[in-house]
């Protein structure tokens, strides 16, 4: 976020570019908030993000019950997405989430951070697919 | 304080007889603050008659904003009389790349072979800085400045004096397949440097019938261009950086279009042109009228 409250150009674009792409994009902020997931994330997550809004990183990293795939809960610290935040370097994992539809998936997540400059972290993305059979 | 345009086309000089109402030079805008400080925005062509002015070539600061560095807002710096002379404190702005810094990547064009005198050999006295992503102090004014969508690190820039703010964005895509109404304004690009200014000299280069064809190029269509002004509710709008392939009376039916999309005759969106100037007084606000 700028000091000006507008997001920065590098999430704009991001968002932009999740928009017209068909995969699933989840983003979220420097701070770790979901500011934005795309339709074919809606499909997978259940829910519009219409309806559930900007999430604290504590609030979207239990909301899908993320499991790894022996079923463990997979804490918020090892999920790609929040590696990506934390770590500042590109993750990937499988998962197992239920969609707030009811419906459990297997995902592959693969996230990494993004940069305005080299020194300036505002972000970070994940694209994720759905595991079939 | 008082802005004048000295070139307001876009991508390309344009001089000849079908652009002589609105003129060729590519961009430059003069702004006088009200405590005699000079800034520049951008280095287009009309730079060179800027520096020919007498209060602009006795000027011993110049602040040159720069929105980014393509050549149509670079290509008149080496031809600005105050660059060659020593003694002048020459303060330029620009985009910061997380590849090259500023100084190097003017550099490419301001030395051989392009240009015969390399910019460290330049006689004033060069300050260059990355344009923060925020507001800055330049003389009397506050500056916005905050990168925009177009092709490559661009900023628009806001200048604020006295409770008046004239925005410029001449070089601007702000969105991509979608109405800028239907989001939120804080994932507007731009809508910061815009939101409630004054006057808001904005890229408008090509026609809703042009526009799908250059998709990404980095400009706005004239719809986008009204959309834009409405949703982040500038005061007046001003057309700039005409597409270079436009004559007077495309430009001219390029303003119908817009003040048919703006919907009103209240604050209706005018062509820029070269002379244009804009008074920006604590009181008022007020455009020149374009020559017969």
């Amino acid at each position: 976020m700028s000091t000006t409250g507008q997001k920065d150009l590098v999430l704009i674009l991001a968002r932009e570019l999740a928009a017209q792409i068909a995969s699933p994009v989840f983003i979220v902020d420097a701070l770790g908030t979901l500011i934005y997931y795309n339709e074919h994330a809606e499909q997978i997550l259940g829910q519009r993000f219409e309806d559930a809004g900007e999430l604290a990183a504590h609030e979207w990293g239990d909301r899908w019950n993320p499991r790894d795939l022996e079923h463990g809960r997979v804490p918020l610290e090892d999920l790609p997405l929040a590696i990506a935040v934390q770590k500042r370097r590109p993750a990937h994992r499988p998962l197992q989430i239920t969609g707030l539809d009811g419906v459990e998936r297997t995902i592959e997540v693969t996230a990494f951070p993004l940069f305005s400059r080299d020194d300036r972290f505002v972000g970070a993305i994940a694209i994720f697919w759905e595991r079939h059979g | 304080m008082r802005a004048t345009i000295w070139g307001c086309r876009g991508s390309l000089a344009t001089p000849g007889p079908e652009t002589v109402r609105y003129g060729g030079n590519t961009s430059c805008v003069q702004v006088m603050l009200d405590d005699g400080t000079l800034i520049i925005l951008d280095a287009g062509t009309g730079i060179r008659r800027l520096g020919m002015v007498s209060e602009v070539a006795e000027a011993t600061t110049v602040h040159l904003l720069l929105t980014h560095l393509h050549l149509d807002h670079l290509e008149g710096l080496g031809f600005f009389f105050p660059l060659w002379v020593k003694g002048v404190e020459f303060h330029i702005w620009g985009p910061a790349s997380p590849m090259k810094s500023l100084e190097q990547r003017i550099a490419r064009y301001l030395s051989p072979p392009l240009f015969p005198v390399h910019i460290k050999d330049v006689p004033s006295t060069l300050t260059l800085h990355d344009a923060p992503d925020g507001e800055f102090e330049i003389g009397s004014a506050r500056v916005l400045a905050q990168p925009v969508a177009h092709a490559g690190p661009a900023v628009g820039y806001r200048i604020m004096e006295g409770g008046r703010s004239l925005a410029y964005i001449p070089d601007h895509e702000p969105v991509r397949g979608m109405s800028l109404r239907e989001i939120d304004p804080s994932w507007i690009s731009g809508f910061s440097v815009a939101h409630g200014a004054d006057v808001l000299l904005h890229d408008s280069q090509y026609s809703e019938a042009e526009y799908p064809d250059k998709v990404g190029w980095g400009h706005s269509s004239i719809a986008h261009v009204v959309e834009f002004a409405q949703v982040t509710g500038a005061g007046r709008l001003v057309l700039f950086h005409h597409d270079p392939l436009h004559t007077d009376e495309a430009l001219e039916a390029h303003q119908l279009r817009a003040r048919a999309l703006w919907g009103s005759d209240v604050a209706a969106p005018v062509l820029a042109y070269e002379g244009m100037e804009i008074e920006l007084r604590a009181d008022a606000f007020s455009l020149s009228e374009q020559r017969a």
